[in-house]
């Protein structure tokens, strides 16, 4: 088991952090946990801001070795995908809020640029009806 | 495009905007298409396919109705702004532009809430998963490691095999031909699935 330079990306964020690799296990730091996704370690399980995740269902989850990355997906039913040999791993949302918040009606908000670099976001063109529309050159 | 344009041009003065979005791998890629439109509309580009995670959204093109107050209010759906594809496709765009026209002028919606809510397209555990493999592929891609990336486009496509923003639209990135054999390949396999995601939603209220 090594320590290793390991790139997490938390749904766009990214952070390098120190990580622990063993075949294919990945295991952070809760110092390195904090920095790449903001949760903590406490004694009533996983949290961050003011809400807790017990852990009693993973028991390999966190050890003296450190939080295993892909069973930290699994207890927020958080998609992962990870490549140990090039040390990325990238965490993208749950199902579960995506279908959340398309059920709640209200469209998410984005931000993206136009052809000459300047940002638009759905919420600058509040007060309006909009067509928005999804095309590809492919 | 030129189609979205003119609508556009239409019905503005009804409070009423279309915004573009172009689920490519560059701006240079959508640029021929912007440049054709010379659209007075929000015309953007989504590199990293943020849209298509935000909003389920699997195929193009894909239209949404979001209304004054930012709701949905015509889920995520295949449509088409003129008929140029309906040979090919089968999809009538008439129906679906006489009952945006109508939505805009008078704020008659085709749909309900719960209709709305019930046809949403709500993305599943394992799409999610090919989503995560997808930005984890166009990571190593713009980090240089093509061979690593390919590994994740791949398994990406093998989670969400109908799903053409992902395995249709790597294409270009991997340097394969979007029009060449794997498209050929999977679209073979999409048609034998019944075609999913192809079906054009209610325009009045269902039955």
């Amino acid at each position: 088991m090594n320590e290793h330079n390991f790139t997490v990306i938390d749904d766009g964020r990214i952070s390098q952090v120190a990580a622990t690799v063993d075949r294919a296990r990945l295991r952070l730091s809760p110092a390195a946990l904090r920095t790449a996704l903001g949760w903590e370690v406490k004694p009533q399980g996983l949290c961050k801001d003011d809400r807790c995740m017990p852990a009693d269902g993973l028991p390999d989850l966190v050890t003296a070795e450190g939080i295993d990355l892909a069973q930290f997906a699994q207890l927020l039913s958080r998609p992962i995908a990870m490549d140990t040999e090039e040390r990325v791993a990238y965490l993208g949302v749950a199902a579960a809020e995506r279908a959340a918040q398309l059920i709640s009606l209200e469209a998410p908000d984005f931000r993206l640029p136009d052809l000459h670099g300047a940002l638009h976001s759905l919420s600058d063109y509040g007060g309006k009806k909009v067509l928005l529309v999804a095309y590809a050159s492919w | 495009m030129p189609v979205w344009q003119e609508l556009h041009n239409e019905l503005k003065d009804y409070g009423f905007t279309v915004i573009t979005v172009a689920l490519d791998k560059s701006a240079e890629e959508a640029r021929p298409f912007i440049e054709a439109a010379a659209p007075t509309h929000p015309s953007l580009i989504d590199t990293e396919h943020l849209l298509a995670d935000l909003y389920g959204i699997v195929n193009v093109p894909t239209v949404l109705w979001i209304d004054e107050h930012r709701q949905i209010v015509r889920p995520n759906d295949v449509a088409f702004g003129s008929e140029t594809f309906k040979d090919l496709t089968g999809i009538d765009s008439t129906p679906h532009l006489q009952a945006l026209r109508t939505w805009v002028k008078s704020g008659e919606r085709p749909l309900g809430d719960a209709d709305v809510r019930r046809l949403q397209a709500v993305p599943t555990a394992e799409e999610q998963m090919a989503r995560a493999e997808f930005a984890l592929a166009w990571y190593l891609h713009r980090q240089g490691k093509p061979a690593a990336a390919e590994r994740h486009f791949v398994r990406a496509g093998a989670l969400a095999p109908h799903d053409f923003t992902i395995r249709r639209g790597s294409l270009p990135i991997r340097g394969l031909d979007p029009m060449g054999p794997a498209f050929a390949e999977m679209y073979t396999e999409w048609a034998q699935a019944g075609n999913p995601f192809y079906h054009p939603l209610p325009v009045g209220k269902p039955s």
